[in-house]
């Protein structure tokens, strides 16, 4: 199948979640995203990979609303994106824990904003605790953790949400090999489990073709849409696999910005 | 390298003990010299009783003064009892009015734009200056006189907690609003929670202000507080009430922040901070 029909086939009959339509972002004269338009469909498993300061970052930044956009549209279920109304979960590159909650009220912060019920707070808190393996250090503080246990109370604050639309920037970026192929394997599981749509964002090539199901190449800044490339493997997937190595090599090529 | 871990790992702790000790004898030396200088250059009649006594009389005035209200009108635990009063009443209406103000200042745009310029125009006006307005408008009462350690208490309850609320991390505030969080929501669970640690900065200088302001407020009439102690020392020439009216004010207010530190560390250890 060449890629043409696999791309064909690959959008046809989804349903759309979010919808950009020219997107542009300007920092007064300096032009960062130029007229970016595509889909991510409901249930989507979408990586966006780019240079370093090509724009990934800010594009986030415009579909969460922390920043406006200078021209284009961002539609999430035929309505403009707005946190108070879609249910996000964002997990930053920069580490995000709040200072002053134990590792547990960290986990809880997002439950609580969102108003779950008390019950229900608890069980996905326990659940989180479990999953991302700080049971024993529920009551410390973020200042006594290592790095990579902050990132992960994060990624448990943000699971525990099991929210429709799950945004991370270079989440993995700070940890080590072992916790991030085991994050990144419970990302999957997460995804499979609960059916969110997640747009994940890295400039890691090989993370990108192991866990998307689609990644789109974003070129230099102004950044604009390189490449699309469906990533039809089975899962779990192999970094040794030849498949998967010609489509890693294919995104390398794509992403070639020296 | 090799030298300096040997050297830690040979000097055991009392070493350390006695150069502590060593620099706390020399400091108890300086002070008794210090004292006996004083009490030399009094009793050799170097200086009028009436300016100054020998620091033996002030201990013993100090002492008596517990129990004796003669001659400046009451014992030493009303006086202090009178001060702490009007310092407390300034200075916790200045955190009452100070902290808010400041925190939304910080973080709503318009509070800024409407308080900013008032705030300014006040700001570089010593507190002391407002006493003869203070009594023009509230007369001599305890009234004036709070309100001038008030307004010297509020300003740094406002700037500390305006600038603590604008040190939040901006990262912290985006975890708050993608959750959905409304912006007073954003304010309450965000924005002061990390501002507390300005907030205690704030409020020691605040109290820091309101005891300094004291004497000057009790320069007003009144019939009692430690401002007012040494006042009369100074119409009845007593230099020993003088000086057991100062030491007081400064055990005191060295007291008022030691309880307040133990707070902040308080607060500040349960929060791990």
């Amino acid at each position: 199948m060449t890629n043409q029909q696999l791309s064909e086939n690959y959008h046809r009959g989804k349903e759309v979640k979010v919808s950009v339509t020219d997107l542009t972002k300007k920092y007064d004269d300096l032009l960062v995203l130029n007229d970016i338009s595509f889909n991510i469909y409901k249930g989507e498993f979408l990586c966006i990979v780019g240079p370093t300061g090509c724009g990934k970052t800010t594009f986030l930044n415009c579909l969460s609303r922390f920043i406006p956009t200078t021209r284009g549209d961002i539609l999430v279920d035929g309505q403009p994106a707005d946190p108070t109304h879609h249910d996000m979960a964002f997990v930053f590159q920069e580490v995000s824990t709040i200072p002053w909650l134990s590792v547990e009220d960290n986990i809880r912060f997002g439950l609580k904003v969102k108003r779950r019920p008390p019950d229900e707070v608890e069980r996905r808190t326990e659940q989180m605790l479990e999953l991302v393996g700080l049971k024993k250090f529920r009551s410390y503080f973020p200042r006594q953790l290592s790095a990579s246990m902050e990132q992960r109370v994060v990624i448990a604050r943000n699971f525990a949400l099991n929210p429709d639309i799950l945004l991370m920037d270079e989440p993995y970026g700070q940890l080590d090999l072992k916790l991030r192929y085991y994050l990144e394997d419970e990302l999957i599981r997460i995804w499979q489990e609960i059916g969110c749509t997640v747009l994940f964002i890295t400039h890691n090539i090989e993370e990108a073709v192991y866990l998307a199901q689609r990644v789109l190449v974003l070129g230099q800044k102004p950044a604009t849409i390189k490449e699309e490339i469906i990533v039809d493997l089975p899962r779990p997937r192999n970094f040794a696999d030849p498949a998967f190595v010609k489509i890693r090599d294919h995104v390398t090529d794509a992403i070639r910005w020296w | 390298m090799s030298t300096a871990h040997a050297s830690a790992l040979e000097a055991p702790a009392t070493s350390r003990v006695k150069g502590y000790w060593k620099e706390y004898n020399s400091s108890v030396f300086s002070l008794l010299v210090f004292l006996l200088i004083w009490e030399l250059v009094c009793r050799l009649g170097f200086i009028s009783r009436f300016q100054l006594v020998p620091p033996s009389e002030v201990i013993v005035v100090m002492i008596e003064k517990f129990w004796t209200a003669p001659p400046d009108g009451a014992t030493l635990f009303t006086h202090i009892a009178a001060s702490m009063t009007l310092a407390l009443v300034g200075f916790c209406a200045a955190v009452v009015v100070g902290v808010p103000l400041g925190l939304l200042m910080g973080w709503y745009k318009p509070v800024m734009v409407l308080v900013r310029p008032l705030f300014d125009a006040v700001r570089p006006i010593p507190p002391i200056a407002w006493i003869p307005l203070a009594i023009l408008w509230l007369g001599i009462g305890i009234e004036a006189k709070a309100f001038i350690i008030w307004l010297a208490a509020f300003v740094p309850c406002v700037i500390n907690s305006y600038i603590g609320i604008k040190l939040t991390n901006p990262v912290l505030i985006r975890v708050a609003r993608i959750y959905g969080a409304s912006n007073w929501e954003t304010f309450i669970k965000i924005g002061v929670p990390s501002a507390v640690p300005m907030i205690f900065t704030g409020l020691k200088l605040s109290l820091n202000a309101a005891w300094t302001t004291l004497v000057a407020a009790e320069l007003l009439a009144a019939s009692e507080g430690l401002g007012y102690m040494i006042q009369m020392g100074r119409r009845l020439a007593r230099p020993d009430i003088i000086i057991v009216g100062m030491l007081t004010i400064g055990f005191t207010g060295a007291l008022m922040s030691y309880v307040l530190t133990k707070i902040e560390s308080r607060i500040a250890s349960s929060r791990r901070l």
